[in-house]
């Protein structure tokens, strides 16, 4: 059928719908949901790991492959440094960025390294906002809990405080460097609830907060004259022999030489795994999200948390097939859209927690009142026009600019035409275990961002991962700056990578498979 | 019809893709319509490491230049958010050097003034346009410069919020004006010096400092698993 005469009953449903309450479900009906429709729960799409820190510990395969996988590094490899620094970011993200100005304000000697530019992340892709809570009627101990709930209880308590007492000073501090943050008429912070938060607290910047956020970044790490290693990917860490990180070595993509760096701490700030298409699902990351950091710590001995979870983004654009993966913001459900199954039912509470709305979204796929693409895929509708009929025309080109324009780009107008979505692989929930300084098991390897993990339990919540990015980047950063100073540059040794290649032969290791991956292999091989 | 496909979206090229001929930087290639530019180039062999980063239409790296057949029109995309057709020819930009200013943001005495000693090229605008022409983003540039130039930051701020740093605008200025880097100076002039402080932000980082949460952080994170799971129930 035309896709306009499937999405009639979305219009024809629309005023009876708009009378509806849905409830949300109670704790007891959201298990059993999940443990029935989630990915996280399809056991056979993981496995144990073998050998290594996590031992015994289930994850996707696809992760498992990686983690398991042998180093580039052959023979001998020459170890004299081409750099020296007291502080070495990886990773050009939020986390990455506010890591290497923290650094660099605190007087370290700071080198931010990433594999692509500076900046190309999933943060500058960030729409839906950062929770902090400024609203009178909100406090920190409030956002502790909705983070808590989100969570499934699984959160670590101490970073979890930490990230919501320190979320109104770090919006403070981006005001300070010019981010412009959306405002009520009194010259506040304008927030908004964002889903599975029981106040608003979302701070936006329309739906650009990423975009903003990172453009100011950048060019403040630029401006602060950082050095910046572009287009060197990050494929060994360093050790000094006692267990303690001491720098890295880097592939410059441009022309395959090594770069190594030498330094007193390392701050990975690597991202997610969105680009590792686990269980085979699309994905909203960035075209370097491949879960380099997990591997390169992995083998340092990091002990890794909560990596059996991951979030299904509830809507991922399944139509036009351009913009498949891609993401519709979570905002559009802020603000009223529902969900609508084929018979034009809605069938949850879209402002539930995400883990609950991608659940019953792949229920009604699975039961048959999914809208198939004849490219295979299937989806349930957003209804993206009830914005407008709820709010007054022109509210979804005013509130989500960068969503019409992405559609407008394929002939389709998101405040006339409802919008077909599945979950998208969105976020890694876990990551490399860390404490309150950022710090990993590793003595001076910090992880900040996507690629640690505790602070989010088995769920992050919405708005939840622009602030981690800041808190944990900015102590992450001001930890590493503070040892710097009393402390002196530690050998540079592969020996770590020798147990593990020792622990992994003991385990009849032979897969060949070379990690981090670095970039997905997308190029079509024609034989 | 059966029932079967009754909510099928009618995409036939979903099942047998239609290839089309299209020209990567001056040479032919057969791909599937329809595709991304992005997802032409590894369709058709190329490994690609500069000109991708986030693949949703938000970064700029793939910042493209394209034509399509028969048009002399040479426009301008994002290689990850647009569809190849028939006859199109497209070859990616390649990093322009353009100078950014060196600023120090929160230090600056009188930003508006400051522009033109950062950028004393953006009062030279000759008005041709090419530069909003240019804007993948559809943002109106050249407007944009003449605003800034003016001393309007707050209408600069807003019409720039679009703005992916692709840098597109910046090799057809024939003034050397680099319009997305004056634009980001000015926005965030805007943010730190020429918008309202918060009040509210302050008064909570305050609260925060002054321990007024202490007693409610004592009891929460003193309860066992069961009554916090309990009290997490309560907050609605």
């Amino acid at each position: 059928m035309d896709i306009h005469a499937l999405q009639q009953i979305v219009h024809k449903t629309r005023d009876a719908r708009r009378k509806q309450v849905f409830p949300k479900l109670s704790p007891a009906d959201r298990d059993q949901l999940i443990h029935k429709y989630h990915p996280d729960f399809r056991a056979s799409a993981y496995r144990p790991l073998r050998f290594g820190p996590n031992e015994g510990d289930k994850t996707v395969v696809e992760l498992a492959t990686l983690l398991e996988g042998d180093s580039s590094l052959n023979g001998q490899v020459d170890m004299t440094p081409h750099h020296q620094v007291d502080v070495l970011v990886i990773g050009g993200g939020g986390a990455g960025c506010a890591a290497a100005l923290h650094a660099h304000e605190a007087g370290a000697k700071v080198i931010l390294a990433t594999k692509l530019r500076l900046g190309d992340s999933n943060s500058v892709m960030a729409q839906g906002g950062m929770q902090i809570s400024v609203a009178p009627e909100d406090s920190p101990v409030t956002h502790f809990i909705d983070t808590l709930k989100g969570g499934h209880m699984q959160n670590d308590h101490d970073l979890l405080k930490v990230m919501v007492e320190e979320g109104p000073s770090i919006a403070k501090w981006l005001i300070g460097l010019g981010v412009l943050f959306d405002r009520q008429g009194d010259g506040n912070l304008h927030v908004k609830k964002g889903g599975g938060s029981s106040k608003p607290r979302l701070v936006t910047c329309s739906d650009y907060t990423g975009l903003e956020m990172m453009r100011v970044l950048k060019d403040e790490v630029i401006n602060q004259k950082i050095q910046l290693l572009e287009f060197a990917a990050a494929i060994e860490l360093l050790s000094d022999g006692d267990g303690a990180c001491t720098g890295a070595i880097f592939k410059d993509l441009d022309n395959q030489r090594h770069i190594v760096v030498a330094a007193k701490s390392v701050i990975l700030a690597t991202g997610g795994i969105g680009r590792l298409h686990i269980q085979g699902f699309p994905t909203s990351n960035h075209y370097g999200a491949t879960g380099d950091g997990l591997c390169l710590a992995y083998r340092m001995g990091a002990k890794l948390a909560h990596i059996d979870t991951f979030q299904y983004h509830p809507s991922g654009a399944v139509y036009p097939e351009q913009l498949i993966g891609a993401l519709v913001t979570e905002g559009i459900r802020s603000e009223g859209g529902h969900l609508v199954n084929a018979q034009g039912e809605r069938f949850v509470n879209e402002l539930d927690t995400r883990d609950v709305v991608s659940s019953s979204i792949i229920r009604e796929c699975e039961e048959g009142r999914g809208i198939r693409t004849m490219a295979g895929r299937v989806g349930v509708w957003l209804d993206t026009p009830l914005l407008d009929a709820e709010h007054g025309p022109g509210t979804v080109e005013k509130h989500f600019p960068a969503m019409m324009l992405q559609f407008e780009r394929f002939g389709i107008d998101i405040s006339k035409d409802p919008v077909l979505i599945y979950p998208t692989l969105h976020y890694q929930n876990g990551g490399v275990k860390i404490d309150t300084n950022s710090e990993t098991g590793v003595k001076q390897l910090f992880v900040a961002g996507e690629a640690s993990g505790g602070l989010h339990g088995r769920n992050r919540l919405m708005g939840n991962s622009l602030l981690d990015l800041m808190v944990f980047g900015k102590r992450s950063g001001l930890t590493a700056a503070a040892r710097a100073q009393s402390m002196k540059q530690g050998q540079l040794t592969l020996k770590h990578l020798d147990r593990f290649r020792a622990d992994a032969k003991k385990h009849g290791n032979v897969s060949g498979v070379i990690s981090p991956m670095i970039l997905p292999a997308y190029t079509r091989k024609v034989s | 019809m059966t029932d079967e496909n009754e909510n099928v979206i009618d995409q036939p090229e979903g099942l047998t893709p239609r290839l089309v001929t299209i020209e990567i930087s001056g040479k032919k290639y057969e791909v599937p319509e329809g595709i991304t530019v992005i997802k032409a180039m590894w369709y058709a062999g190329q490994e690609v490491v500069r000109g991708v980063g986030c693949l949703g239409g938000f970064c700029g790296a793939c910042a493209t230049y394209y034509r399509t057949k028969d048009d002399p029109k040479v426009k301008t995309c994002l290689a990850c958010q647009m569809a190849v057709q028939d006859g199109m020819s497209f070859t990616m930009m390649p990093p322009f050097p353009a100078r950014k200013a060196i600023y120090d943001i929160q230090q600056l005495k009188d930003p508006k003034q400051d522009l033109f000693n950062l950028y004393p090229e953006a009062p030279l605008c000759r008005n041709c346009n090419a530069c909003t022409e240019a804007c993948p983003q559809k943002i109106d540039v050249r407007e944009g410069v003449w605003k800034a130039v003016f001393g309007d930051f707050k209408s600069v701020s807003d019409m720039f919020m679009d703005c992916v740093m692709c840098g597109m605008c910046t090799p057809v200025c024939i003034a050397d004006i680099a319009p997305n880097l004056v634009a980001l100076y000015v926005s965030r002039a805007q943010g730190a010096h020429f918008t309202e402080k918060p009040a509210g932000l302050d008064q909570r980082i305050k609260e925060i400092q002054d321990g007024r949460f202490n007693d409610e952080w004592k009891k929460v994170l003193s309860m066992n698993e069961k009554d916090l799971a309990a009290h997490c129930a309560t907050v609605k």
